[in-house]
């Protein structure tokens, strides 16, 4: 266990009033975890991230890194903590008066390390993120994915064990941003960086997290394994975030259904992709079904497969073909609006 | 524009130039020694700040404005005890260094805390994360970051000394203020008068062309101009 979040409360007094940013977050991640953490805005996602970062301390509970609680560390338990935690932002928060070489020095700096030492390590950074020929360029010349490449580099620049992303590709347009999760996604192979990210976007979840946290109203609402998660989503929260991230149905197909007239969401993983349900319901039930939608996601650990259908037919034949999906364990919602 | 008139403005000016550049440049330097500190400890002590600190706040700021508020005349008249006690005399352009000094400190301090305060609170947090103690985060961060802003700080800065050492030569400091009052003024000679007030401008002018190129350029190696 790398990072333990035990029962955090944030409370925030303004004019009187009191917001709770947190209410009783706890969350263990694991060692080699590419760990999102999803929340409209205002949920207290960020709120979360500042306090893993020691930016902001919690009203109550502990935060524990290697299981020393992070608010209470001596001061060498607290530079090995700092060195061992980097962070990237969405605004990037590079200096502009450092060229890119230079923004990757100030960490080893701060940290003491020889010139030598600290040349050799920005040349072997700037190789990691592809970034050899800007070298010697100013943030202010620097595309958004540049910067953000910058960003990545310096905080990796004393081989951190933990990288915490703030919304890391929320600035950037969609290309750019697989770019930079293809390289965060990179990182936690090769070099078996733990990462904390916190998003809005389903995509970010999909592409790079193993694990994710539903957060809503300072509450964590969901937890799991991102396959998990995905296969079968139980938070209305959770559920809006699937759905945004994929297809939606135009109304017109929702005001005709009927006994006669059913819409549905069929799901399939893995080996249950390969057998012909759809046929032999069809060919079964005298029931028509008409395919209206079908996409595939991508997890990193799973592809799963989505349809949606339209089946018509006599009220009691489809009862029955219903009936069927429920045997043969098939992953089905029946649609209403 | 009399042969004589122009004998005596190759006599007095030239000197008188350089005693106003001489007030001006080591009153701006002390003013930055003492101001740069202030301004630097105003941020950082303020509400929110890496090193919030409210009572140290209040109390630099009310010092700041106590020595904004007097008018330069005043302040020069009421810090003669002070002027004689650190030069020995309070006559001279020697002896004007103390009132501009004081004059010019609190403005500088003023003028760094506004800058400093531009800097972006994110990139201070980022800064924060990385490890950076408060000595990293006053010189690696928030000085280079706000310098354009700064530079141009202290230019406004000399130009008012230049305007603030025409008044100290009223009362005796030397410097092109005293070359107006004494002959301009007192003896009704025009010309004197003329070409003290264009050397007065050109002064301003040089010293405003030379702190925007600076900024100018310091902007532009940061990559931010075209």
């Amino acid at each position: 266990m790398i990072l333990e979040v035990e029962a955090v409360s944030k409370k925030y007094v303004h004019a009187g009033k009191t917001a709770h940013a947190l209410k009783d977050v706890s969350l263990c991640i694991e060692k080699g975890d590419v760990y999102g953490i999803i929340g409209l805005s205002g949920a207290g996602k960020s709120t979360l991230i500042r306090c893993l970062a020691k930016l902001v301390t919690p009203s109550s509970g502990r935060i524990l890194f290697h299981g020393n609680d992070i608010a209470h560390m001596d001061k060498t338990t607290l530079r090995t903590f700092r060195k061992n935690i980097g962070m990237i932002f969405q605004h990037f928060n590079l200096l502009s008066s450092r060229t890119v070489a230079g923004n990757i020095a100030y960490p080893l700096e701060i940290a003491g390390v020889p010139r030598e030492e600290q040349n050799r390590r920005i040349d072997e950074l700037l190789g990691l993120v592809g970034l050899q020929e800007k070298k010697e360029a100013y943030p202010a010349q620097l595309s958004g994915g540049e910067k953000q490449r910058v960003g990545i580099a310096r905080a990796l620049a004393n081989n951190p064990e933990v990288l915490l992303c703030d919304e890391a590709t929320s600035a950037l347009d969609p290309k750019t941003t697989r770019e930079i999760l293809d390289l965060l996604n990179n990182i936690n192979k090769n070099l078996h960086v733990t990462i904390v990210l916190i998003t809005h976007e389903m995509e970010v979840i999909k592409r790079i997290c193993n694990k994710v946290a539903v957060i809503d109203k300072g509450t964590i609402v969901e937890e799991g394994l991102v396959s998990d998660v995905f296969w079968d989503p139980k938070h209305p929260i959770t559920k809006h975030f699937l759905q945004s991230s994929s297809h939606d149905l135009p109304e017109e197909f929702f005001k005709v259904i009927s006994g006669q007239r059913k819409l549905l969401r069929l799901r399939f993983k893995g080996k249950a992709a390969g057998e012909p349900i759809i046929s032999q319901i069809v060919k079964t039930f005298h029931v028509d079904a008409n395919i209206l939608l079908g996409w595939i996601d991508k997890l990193k650990t799973l592809i799963i497969g989505t349809l949606i259908i339209e089946l018509t037919g006599e009220s009691e034949n489809i009862r029955n073909a219903l009936h069927f999906l429920d045997q043969n364990a098939v992953h089905y919602e029946v649609l209403e609006k | 524009m009399t042969p004589e008139n122009i004998d005596l403005a190759f006599s007095l000016l030239p000197l008188q130039l350089c005693n106003t550049i001489y007030m001006v440049c080591v009153s701006a330097f002390f003013a930055v020694l003492i101001g740069l500190p202030i301004g630097i400890v105003l941020t950082i002590a303020s509400k929110g700040h890496i090193k919030e600190n409210l009572k140290l706040y209040k109390m630099l700021e009310t010092l700041v404005n106590i020595g904004r508020s007097f008018p330069f005349a005043i302040l020069m008249v009421a810090l003669i005890p002070v002027t004689r006690w650190i030069v020995g005399t309070s006559l001279g352009t020697t002896a004007s260094i103390v009132p501009l000094t004081i004059a010019a400190a609190p403005f500088i301090a003023r003028l760094v805390e506004t800058s400093l305060k531009e800097v972006d609170r994110n990139i201070l947090e980022a800064a924060l994360v990385m490890g950076s103690r408060t000595r990293h985060i006053i010189a690696k961060v928030l000085l280079p970051e706000s310098l354009p802003s700064i530079v141009q700080g202290i230019t406004l800065t000399v130009v008012n000394l230049i305007g603030y050492s025409a008044m100290a030569g009223l009362v005796g400091g030397g410097g092109l203020g005293q070359v107006a009052i004494q002959y301009g003024y007192n003896r009704f000679n025009t010309f004197i008068m003329t070409v003290t007030v264009i050397l007065l401008i050109v002064l301003v002018q040089v010293v405003q062309w030379i702190g925007n190129g600076i900024a100018h350029r310091i902007i532009k190696k940061r990559g931010k101009i075209g």
